[in-house]
């Protein structure tokens, strides 16, 4: 392969750089009107009346809409993927009499202006009768919803083997209590919407800042009962995702209602306070942990019993404990396993996934317990891991534990976990640095390394589409049924495509997040655009090779063996001034007779349903110090050792690791959604919820490996999460090692100041 | 945000990116709306509308401000400038430009609009910055995607040309 593994510049620079970038909210269409959304004040309320009189008669004001006007699109949305556990409730695109959180919206004001909407929202009046409201996640909280007494989401119980018995029969056993908090995903861009109806077509165009375009598609054509060809939904240039736009949100189907409602361009871009009110979050998990352990380190059993707050909604089921469960044991090779969980109802923002997916509570818990069992047996944390680890000569490793889809086990399907680890451990110096770090302590100062590893899930179904065309110009163009917040797809996948054609990237134009360019789509999210994407794009554009080979070899009168090609051209070995190009031969196929023996267009869809998913793995270790005073963490250094099968942009993939390590440290140091006893949100803004800045992040070093996956053709695993997942264990570890045995344990996460202030060891 | 009958407004003239502009804006009308949605300059991005983010940092009399924390009307009679006027008219890129694509210093784009536009700023005074210098003048734009090593790294691949392209006197 000539450009995949080739680090490409990216083609979609030149235009975000120069300001040419098209954003949702740089759409301006002709008469488009602007709409904001009045939120809930209250966690928990009756709406007993909505007064719009006022706001009505405020001039430029269009519309007001509240729930009622919703007629038939005032239906809860489905929720995706259903689960046999699941006591799933969803919301719909307004509130109805009930509300359940701060920032559920209520009405909707359409004006010529934002100004104007945001005037006219003031004057709207609603009559709440306020509700006590759960926010904490133990027993006997307000019920948030009322067939849901218990507030009870979902239990779920995963095992491998006799947990009680090996447990009995361990050696030693010790247990631990963990938190993890609340944080999202906060992309630079907030959501948006921009929704047009064409009544001469009577067609529906939205564009909107998602990362699921074809769900979109899907749930306003099925609210507005209108069939999926009359809705066409575009993410265009998206500024980031990171899960916080992986759900269809209320506002997906509201904005093109008010479109189709009066017949004119409505645009919605929400603030960052809205974003912070009503954009999902994740994360806030309270575990029971017991091991069994032997003296050298070896783990025996492992139970863990967990409580999951899903917040007010379930639009993704149990998607998030599902993955913290099933992936636990994550590298590790644990005889018997206990992973159980209840998701409870809270009167707080709903939980769906975020880069990561339930996945850094999983690596938090079990880097934690391994760092407890190197205390207890007095044996070195990394080779605590490397005695635990999964081995090379046992994959494909069957962790024994059902995979998150409820079909099959998780199963690591390739890797060389042992490897990984000491390539980390090599790159940062390990053992040099552990010896530093206490001589360092021996003087007074807090320096600690600490070191974690992890699998990924990666490159899940059910499928992704591609198309590929050459048209009658010599142009090559791709769809996929992903879309891309700023992973590089448009590169990625012309390097996919340029290969498989035997031209260059720079030939090929990528399309992504259109549903018009391809029927059917799943989106980007659970690390799968490239995996998935990649794979679908590669078997389109060799359907389209072989096509063309076959097409020229016609032209030119000879056999398939004895044609010659150079990027857009084909031409007689022998005879090479006998040529035919792309173009001519779309030309051709263009007007494919039954005689021609192929079927008319050089073009090909394709779909990749992947019959697993593929798991990428790593090592992060990081050496950190904390101000004796003022327990502030600096990130001295970060080493990490990555292996997501076949790189297709080695410089793309180094910036997927190098962001996902950021955002870790917020969740691990800076960011944490906190709520009062009220559910009051108490992080409104980025003044008080920190998102990591240049001067809190470290320089990284990363080190490649590539173990291919045998699940797809090209061998890929996904990489746009894997960075995030160890960050706060690895963080924990270096910390807990810089405070020393006089110092407190690391429990919860997140680390914000006053809980560093009490690890410190007494003066 | 065309004014409505009888409300108040301003006739307000500013040099965007070396060309005179007129408006007639409303006295609560944001910079950066001004410059969004009545100039179409949607180059300049709104990540958090409290001035927090620094996607909408343009240069105004050369000063990084945050257009989401002007009203128009202060800029009356200002030289603003804005990432479309970064490269100047060629077909080309500007170096720190050409430096962020060479070392994949963006991902999604939304926050370099306002990177580049401090960048810019910062280098024109410290054309020698240390890799700490850099960190502290880009600690106030956040940027989600990148964790910051590339950007850093094209910061001083720029500062690196630049000392070339106009050596120290």
């Amino acid at each position: 392969m000539k450009f995949v593994g080739d680090r490409q510049l990216r083609k979609e620079d030149p235009r975000l750089l120069t300001g040419r970038g098209r954003y949702v909210g740089d759409l301006a269409l002709p008469g488009m009107l602007h709409a904001v959304l009045l939120r809930s004040p209250h966690a928990h309320a009756r709406v007993r009346r909505v007064s719009a009189d006022r706001a009505r008669a405020h001039p430029g004001v269009v519309d007001v809409v509240t729930f009622a006007d919703l007629g038939g699109a005032g239906r809860a949305y489905p929720m995706v993927p259903p689960h046999p556990e699941l006591r799933g409730h969803n919301f719909a695109p307004l509130a109805g009499d009930r509300v359940r959180f701060v920032g559920e919206a209520v009405a909707a004001v359409v004006a010529d202006s934002r100004y104007t909407a945001e005037d006219a929202r003031d004057l709207l009046e609603v009559d709440y009768e306020v509700l006590p409201s759960a926010q904490s996640l133990a027993p006997g909280a307000p019920a948030v919803h009322d067939d849901s007494p218990d507030n009870l989401a979902g239990r779920v119980t995963l095992a491998r083997g006799d947990v009680e018995a090996a447990l009995r029969g361990a050696p030693r056993v010790a247990s631990l209590r963990l938190r993890i908090g609340r944080g999202g995903g906060q992309p630079m861009e907030t959501r948006g919407l921009v929704a047009d109806w064409n009544p001469a077509l009577d067609q529906l165009t939205v564009w909107a800042s998602s990362q699921v375009p074809h769900q979109i598609r899907q749930f306003v054509a099925d609210l507005l009962d209108l069939a999926p060809h009359q809705v066409r939904v575009i993410a265009p240039d998206v500024g980031g995702g990171f899960g916080a736009k992986l759900i269809v949100y209320p506002e997906d189907v509201l904005i093109p209602f008010l479109a189709r409602r009066l017949a004119r361009p409505v645009r919605w871009i929400e603030d960052r306070l809205e974003h912070m009110l009503a954009a999902t979050q994740e994360r806030e998990q309270e575990h029971d942990v017991t091991v069994g352990f032997d003296d050298a380190g070896r783990l025996l059993a492992l139970r863990d019993r967990f409580v999951h707050d899903t917040g007010a909604y379930t639009p993704r089921g149990l998607v998030v404990p599902l993955l913290t469960a099933s992936m636990l044991t994550g590298p590790y090779r644990i005889p018997a396993v206990e992973s159980s969980f209840e998701s409870r109802y809270t009167h707080r923002v709903p939980v769906t996934p975020y880069r990561g997916a339930g996945q850094p509570q999983a690596v938090f818990v079990i880097e934690r317990v391994l760092d407890l069992v190197a205390r207890e047996t007095g044996c070195d944390r990394a080779q605590v891991r490397l005695a635990n680890l999964v081995r090379a000569e046992d994959m494909p490793w069957d962790t024994g534990l059902p995979n998150y889809r409820g079909r099959g086990h998780v199963v690591l399907d390739s890797g060389d976990l042992s490897s990984v680890l000491r390539r980390a451990l090599e790159s940062a110096r390990y053992d040099a640095r552990t010896a530093e770090a206490a001589a360092a302590r021996a003087t007074g100062r807090l320096l600690g390394v600490g070191v974690a590893c992890y699998v990924e899930l990666t490159g899940v179904g059910p499928f992704e589409s591609a198309r590929v065309r050459i048209d009658a110009a010599g142009r090559i163009a791709a769809w996929s049924g992903v879309s891309t917040q700023g992973q590089g797809l448009e590169t990625t996948l012309a390097q996919v495509a340029a290969d498989e054609l035997g031209v260059t990237p720079a030939d090929v134009s990528v399309t992504t997040g259109d549903t018009a360019g391809v029927e059917h789509g799943t989106g980007s999210f659970a690390s799968r655009a490239a995996v998935v994407g990649g794979n679908a794009v590669a078997l389109a554009a060799r359907d389209v090779r072989v096509k063309a080979r076959a097409l020229a070899a016609r032209a030119l009168g000879i056999d398939e063996a004895d044609l010659e090609q150079a990027g857009p051209t084909f031409a007689d070995r022998r005879r090479p001034e006998r040529r035919v190009t792309f173009a001519e031969l779309a030309r051709l196929a263009g007007a494919a007779t039954a005689a021609l023996g192929v079927e008319p267009g050089l073009e090909s869809t394709r779909f990749f349903q992947p019959t697993d998913m593929t798991y990428s793995s790593g090592a992060h270790v990081a050496l950190v110090e904390l101000d004796p005073l003022s327990a502030a963490v600096r990130i001295l250094g970060y080493w990490m050792s990555h292996d997501s099968g076949r790189l297709i942009n080695p410089l793309i993939v180094e910036g997927q690791l190098q962001g996902a390590v950021a955002l870790g440290i917020g969740s691990a140091l800076l960011e944490e959604v906190a709520y009062d006893e009220a559910g009051q949100l108490l992080a409104g803004s980025y003044m008080d919820y920190l998102l990591p800045t240049a001067t809190d992040v470290p320089t990284m070093t990363i080190d490649h490996l590539e173990t291919l996956s045998p699940l797809n053709p090209l061998g890929l695993k996904g990489v746009g999460e894997s960075g995030t997942l160890p960050v706060p264990a690895v963080l924990a570890s270096a910390i807990e090692d810089a405070v020393g045995p006089a110092g407190g344990r690391v429990t919860r996460m997140p680390l914000g100041p006053s809980r560093l202030l009490d690890l410190l060891p007494p003066a | 945000m065309t004014p409505r009958p009888g409300s108040t407004v301003h006739d307000v003239a500013v040099t965007v990116n070396g060309a005179e502009r007129r408006a007639r804006v409303i006295p609560r009308l944001l910079l950066a709306d001004l410059l969004r949605e009545e100039w179409g300059l949607t180059g300049t991005h709104l990540g958090c509308e409290h001035g927090a983010c620094g996607a909408c940092t343009v240069l105004v009399d050369g000063e990084p401000t945050r257009s989401c924390l002007v009203f128009a009307v202060q800029v009356d009679g200002c030289r603003v400038d804005t990432v479309e006027g970064l490269a100047g008219p060629g077909p080309g890129l500007h170096p720190l430009q050409e430096a962020f694509r060479s070392r994949h210093a963006l991902q999604c784009g939304f926050c370099t609009p306002g990177i580049l536009m401090t960048l810019v700023a910062y280098l024109r005074l410290h054309p020698s910055p240390s890799e700490t210098e850099i960190r502290e003048a880009l600690s106030g734009n956040l940027c989600r995607c990148t964790g910051y090593q590339h950007i850093v790294q094209a910061a001083l691949d720029a500062a690196a040309a630049g000392r070339e392209a106009v050596p120290a006197p």
